[in-house]
């Protein structure tokens, strides 16, 4: 079982005794916030918004403190883009939608990509993976297993091969094949690293030699228990690929992934999916309210 | 975002010139700067609130030479304050005992498997050992491959139980096969699992009692943030580990999880990860990981020349 300590549990705690939200009371915000991730700038943005309620409604009490506090977050994580995406759903079209898999090491992209090849199956789509991280010890395995799972097939090569060979083969292949959608995992890369970035646009600007519109997703997987240093990976990330769309994994665990909620912010990149454990169906579309909610729970 | 310390103390005192000491309130602008530089590098928020505290107390009264500017010398105070922090001198691995048993843990992705391959090759190569690895992570897909793959390409030998979901039962076999092999030093990989996961920490718990490690490393990835300490501390409470390995320290992150788990287990850094090949493998430098965390160039030479 999880024992995660509820923000809310902690609020209240901090402000038992009080009627009004003082000084104090936004101090141990300020720490709660800090403590999931959310990162300073982030956290005083918060606080500014909030401060501004008290000041503009004088007599506002702790008691709605928690739900304007969610009221604000999750207006951070909405101002910028649209809603929330419906289900495993792909839109229209008689080509297949390419979605790329790119983040630093270990973050979670090759079960993630397992993960979203399960789901889109379930939800009835003609699947195909490509296996373009080239380069890690056994990561061709490692998705050949998922594949095998999940039963879909991938497209591979053997190791050191060419990355963006193995991606234009695989979308030859998904095209000849009628399939839906098109997963293709590639190699983590540290993002100040720009000899790998560069083949990360290498990569992109192949595919479009057959699918002239691809990539339609290019989707950044974060790990869930990364401090500030995501937006450093978003930031040259969306600068290498442009970016789409973010996965936030391990949220199984005892990190709350605050870090997006600035991420999303600033760069204005929605969450799409979060990884919350290691087998086929723990991959969940972010909802917005949920995440706040969770955030808090 | 990452701001430079100096750069920020120094506007932080512009409203100082001409004062020779530094006091309460002139002090109180700089620790401000330097808890958010530590925020800004995860370390962790109540770690940042303490340590700054400890330099204010260091720092008040403190006559300003005249040669530096009353910021240098913050820095200053502030820097040696996080060396001596993250551990004055540098413990080596402890490799008693024939064959030397090493147990590896961590999160899932952390590094673990990589570090066991560098460890293997540094160990073989420098130290003239023969280790065997040991493949314990039942769980992961290709992770018995991917162990496989690195022993050969450091020529090490990889110890599998193909099909196995026994990670005690390949653990003891290992020793007992490196012992009629000659392998003078056991490593042994094992899956990543969360602190919370009871079931997988009573398992690695399992193994340590079984083959009784020499050395117990713990693996975290140096862009962990504020949930670093929460980590350490329960993996450190299960396992009562020997040191902590520092991974992906390549990358640009500012690393204050190095400090925060210093801080709250107590436990020397004895490795650090700097690249994905297997030769990227270095000892720890305190004073080198707390100019990282503070994003400094070379100021405090430079205040010690003054
Ligand atoms: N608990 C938990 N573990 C996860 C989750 N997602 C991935 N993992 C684990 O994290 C580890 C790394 O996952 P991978 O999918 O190999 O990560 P990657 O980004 O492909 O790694 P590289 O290709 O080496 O850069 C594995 O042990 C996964 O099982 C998650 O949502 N929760
Ligand atoms: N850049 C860089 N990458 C690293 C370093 N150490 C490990 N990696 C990469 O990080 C990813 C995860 O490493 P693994 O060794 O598979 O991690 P693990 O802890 O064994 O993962 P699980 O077994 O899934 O829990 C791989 O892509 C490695 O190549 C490092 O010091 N620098
Ligand atoms: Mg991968
Ligand atoms: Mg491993």
């Amino acid at each position: 079982a999880k024992t995660k300590e509820s923000v809310f549990t902690k609020i209240s705690r901090a402000i038992i005794g009080k009627t009004k939200v003082d000084d104090e009371v936004l101090d141990n915000l300020e720490e709660i916030l800090i403590s999931s991730d959310v990162g300073v700038e982030t956290t005083l943005k918060i606080i500014e918004r909030i401060e501004k309620r008290v000041s503009a409604d004088k007599y506002m009490g702790t008691s709605e403190l928690n739900g304007i506090l969610k009221e604000e977050i999750a207006s951070l994580l909405e101002e910028n883009n649209s809603n929330d995406i419906a289900d495993f759903d792909l839109p229209e079209s008689n080509e297949p939608y390419v979605i790329m898999v790119v983040g630093v090491n270990g973050v979670g992209k090759t079960t993630t990509i397992g993960k979203l090849a399960w789901h889109f199956k379930a939800a009835g789509k003609k699947v195909v993976l490509g296996a373009a991280d080239t380069f890690r010890a056994a990561a061709i395995d490692q998705l050949q297993i998922w594949a095998d799972r999940v039963q879909v097939p991938l497209v591979k090569q053997v190791m050191g091969a060419d990355p963006a060979s193995v991606a234009y083969d695989t979308l030859s292949s998904a095209k000849a094949q009628g399939a839906d959608v098109v997963i293709i995992d590639t190699a983590g890369r540290l993002h100040n690293k720009v000899n790998l970035m560069n083949e990360l646009s290498k990569i992109k600007s192949v595919m479009k030699k057959v699918v002239p519109t691809a990539p339609h997703e290019v989707l950044l997987v974060l790990d869930g228990s990364t401090g500030q240093n995501a937006f450093e990976q978003a930031k040259q990330f969306t600068k290498a690929t442009e970016v789409s769309a973010l996965a936030l994994t391990k949220l199984d665990g005892t990190a709350k992934g605050g870090v997006v909620i600035g991420i999303s912010d600033q760069f204005k990149i929605p969450v799409k999916y979060i990884g919350i454990g290691e087998k086929m169906e723990d991959l969940q579309i972010f909802r917005r309210r949920e995440f706040v909610e969770s955030l808090f729970s | 975002m990452f701001e430079n310390l100096n750069e920020k103390l120094e506007r932080s005192f512009k409203l100082l010139k001409g004062q020779g000491k530094i006091t309460e309130i002139n002090v109180a602008e700089t620790l401000k700067e330097v808890r958010r530089a530590l925020l800004d590098a995860d370390v962790n928020f109540k770690i940042a609130k303490s340590f700054t505290e400890n330099v204010r107390k260091k720092a008040l009264g403190m006559d300003v030479l005249n040669a530096v500017k009353p910021s240098q010398l913050m820095v200053k105070i502030v820097h040696d304050e996080l060396a001596e922090l993250m551990g004055g001198k540098f413990i080596d691995i402890n490799l008693k005992g024939n064959p030397s048993v090493i147990l590896i843990a961590g999160l899932q992705g952390s590094g673990k498997t990589t570090f066991s391959g560098k460890l293997a090759k540094m160990l073989k190569s420098k130290k003239g050992r023969h280790p065997l690895l040991v493949a314990c992570d039942v769980y992961r897909p290709a992770a018995i491959e991917q162990l496989k793959v690195l022993g050969e390409q450091i020529g090490v030998p990889v110890f599998t139980e193909d099909g196995s979901k026994n990670p005690v039962k390949i653990a003891l076999e290992a020793i007992r096969q490196a012992k009629l092999q000659g392998n003078d030093v056991v490593i042994i990989d094992t899956a990543g699992r969360l602190a919370i996961d009871q079931e997988m920490m009573n398992e690695i718990s399992a193994v340590k009692d079984a083959v009784k490690p020499h050395e117990i490393l713990f693996v975290v990835d140096s862009m962990t943030g504020q949930d670093a300490v929460n980590t350490a501390k329960e993996f450190n409470d299960r396992l009562d580990f020997d040191g902590v390995v520092l991974t992906k320290l390549d990358g640009d992150t500012r690393g204050g999880a190095a400090l925060s788990i210093r801080s709250v287990v107590d436990k020397p850094i004895k490795f650090v990860g700097t690249g994905e090949k297997l030769d990227a493998l270095d000892n720890f430098h305190p004073e080198r990981m707390a100019d990282r965390i503070l994003g400094m160039g070379d100021i405090v030479s430079l205040v010690e020349k003054a």
